[in-house]
């Protein structure tokens, strides 16, 4: 007699260590192998959109460091770099200069955090992780130095930056850009051809190159399945123009690929840092804005290329203090529309290296 | 650096191939009429010039008289952008077409606007509140929200 079979559907999350904040799939399995999932949104939905709408443009600037907080200085970068777009204010040269050092130092702190929370994912409890935390302990330092701040930093400005950086910033960012290539090669040493990584991630959650075009993947995401795409290239802002810097791509678009595109970017994320430092002029750090201005009526869209993907801020101004809209283009949350293509067909232990592999922030995915 | 087309040549493109569809242009944007965005999407993405293979964002913006759902399209081919924008007239029930069939990007952030502003997308497969729960009264990002507290 034939055995009578069903599929059993279980919640993962939302409160899960592998879910990387609140967040839950509902997934159906036939016997362990995953034959539907949907992931379910909204569980640190604060609104901060709708929020936005009643502060001024410069009461907005801390709201970005809540969405994700793991970046806080790029949210920071996309957004008043819109604002300055909305409102064509220039920026100084030196202001231009410390941004960039502060978004690639971001980059690699999120990188580090991504890489670490992947291992973790796998199964190798907290050690790589404190490997990872070793170095973004010394990136949240340099933070602390230059705004007093370890996670949510508000350091941008609209026309610049808050403060100078302060006399002992240079000589610290220095040796740890020296120490930095280091390190990485000690994780690509511990990890790289690690049995246990490729047997987990090689061939896993496989993006095609297609597919992540047209799901709107960006970032590492897209770059690990082969596409040249790096907005600091497609379409340089800041100065980004000034650096010579390569743009690392997988060849298959699986978790690993994801994973080697992360470490080689820090590496990159290095080079980019040494040169702004060596080209750092003197100078204003903030041109003069008032605290409360009024935009003229318009609208501007503005991206960056954040650490996980295009991170894009489309503000409205009916020439009033406040935004009439403000709206962000979250990578987290548009990566998410193809973990369910990567999900079917595998096991639920590997959903859960896919779902580290893409590297979300549920501040940002429900905002 | 990525170029941005001009609205008056993507406007005339379009024109030629689709002569009611464009209602206005600037100098950085289309505006087509919602019924007509589903054949526009498509022409802007499977004209071989245009090649708009890639949907950055899709935002609404509440303007009282109307909805305004603008399309940042990105073509990471030719490294080249256009922003198409359309309006629903309507506050009762605005409805428009779904890109997804030729976008799969626009899943998330249609049910997105669905949630937040109320606009629904015909043809999506599933069209549901994404953020707040399905007993959830009214749309928050529209101006005339009332919150309950």
């Amino acid at each position: 007699m034939p055995l009578k079979t069903e599929p059993v559907m279980i919640n993962f999350g939302p409160q899960h260590p592998s879910t990387h904040g609140v967040f839950r799939m509902r997934i159906t399995f036939d016997g362990e192998v995953i034959v539907d999932m949907e992931p379910i949104f909204g569980y640190l939905h604060r609104g901060i959109e709708k929020l936005a709408e009643s502060r001024t443009y410069t009461q907005n600037i801390p709201y970005t460091d809540r969405l994700d907080y793991l970046a806080s200085m790029s949210n920071n970068l996309a957004y008043v770099m819109a604002v300055e777009k909305l409102a064509g204010i220039a920026v100084p040269e030196r202001a231009e200069y410390l941004r960039v050092i502060m978004a690639e130092l971001m980059r690699i702190a999120s990188h580090l955090i991504a890489v670490g929370a992947l291992l973790n994912d796998m199964g190798a409890f907290f050690t790589p992780f404190m490997y990872m935390f070793r170095e973004r302990e010394k990136i949240l330092d340099l933070f602390e130095m230059v705004c007093g701040q370890r996670l949510t930093y508000n350091y941008m400005r609209i026309g610049g930056v808050s403060h100078d950086i302060p006399e002992e910033f240079l000589p610290a960012v220095k040796r740890f850009i020296d120490e930095m290539p280091g390190f990485v090669d000690e994780y690509d040493q511990l990890l790289a051809e690690n049995e246990i990584v490729l047997a987990r991630t090689k061939g896993v959650g496989i993006l095609p190159v297609e597919l992540a075009i047209n799901a709107s993947a960006s970032g590492p995401v897209l770059r690990a399945s082969g596409v040249k795409w790096d907005i600091r290239r497609a379409d340089p802002y800041s100065v980004y123009d000034r650096f010579d810097f390569e743009i690392p791509t997988g060849k298959m678009g699986d978790a690993y690929d994801r994973y080697w595109v992360r470490i080689q970017e820090m590496r990159q994320s290095t080079r980019i840092v040494k040169q702004a430092l060596g080209q750092l002029p003197q100078g204003e750090v903030r041109a003069k804005v008032p605290a409360t201005f009024r935009p003229p009526q318009g609208e501007a869209y503005s991206h960056i290329e954040g650490p996980k993907g295009e991170l894009g801020f489309y503000l409205v101004s009916d020439n009033s203090p406040n935004p009439y809209r403000f709206k962000v283009r979250a990578p987290s949350l548009i990566n998410l529309t193809v973990l369910r293509d990567l999900c079917l067909g595998w096991k639920l232990a590997d959903a859960i290296v896919i779902f580290g592999s893409i590297d979300i922030c549920m501040g940002e995915v429900d905002r | 650096m990525t170029t941005p087309l001009s609205g008056r040549d993507v406007a005339r493109q379009i024109g030629e191939h689709l002569p009611d569809a464009v209602t206005d242009f600037d100098e950085t944007a289309v505006f087509v009429n919602g019924e007509a965005l589903l054949e526009v999407a498509r022409f802007l993405k499977e004209n071989s010039e245009l090649g708009f293979d890639y949907l950055a964002a899709i935002t609404a913006v509440d303007f009282f008289q109307h909805f305004e759902v603008i399309y940042h399209l990105t073509s990471i081919k030719y490294n080249h952008s256009i922003v198409l924008k359309t309006r629903c007239c309507t506050r009762e029930s605005p409805t428009l077409p779904s890109v997804i069939g030729l976008w799969r990007g626009a899943d998330l952030q249609e049910r997105d606007i669905y949630d937040l502003m109320g606009i629904a997308f015909e043809g999506h497969p599933n069209l549901k509140r994404i953020f707040l729960w399905d007993g959830f009264q009214g749309h928050p990002l529209r101006k005339d929200y009332q919150s309950a507290t």
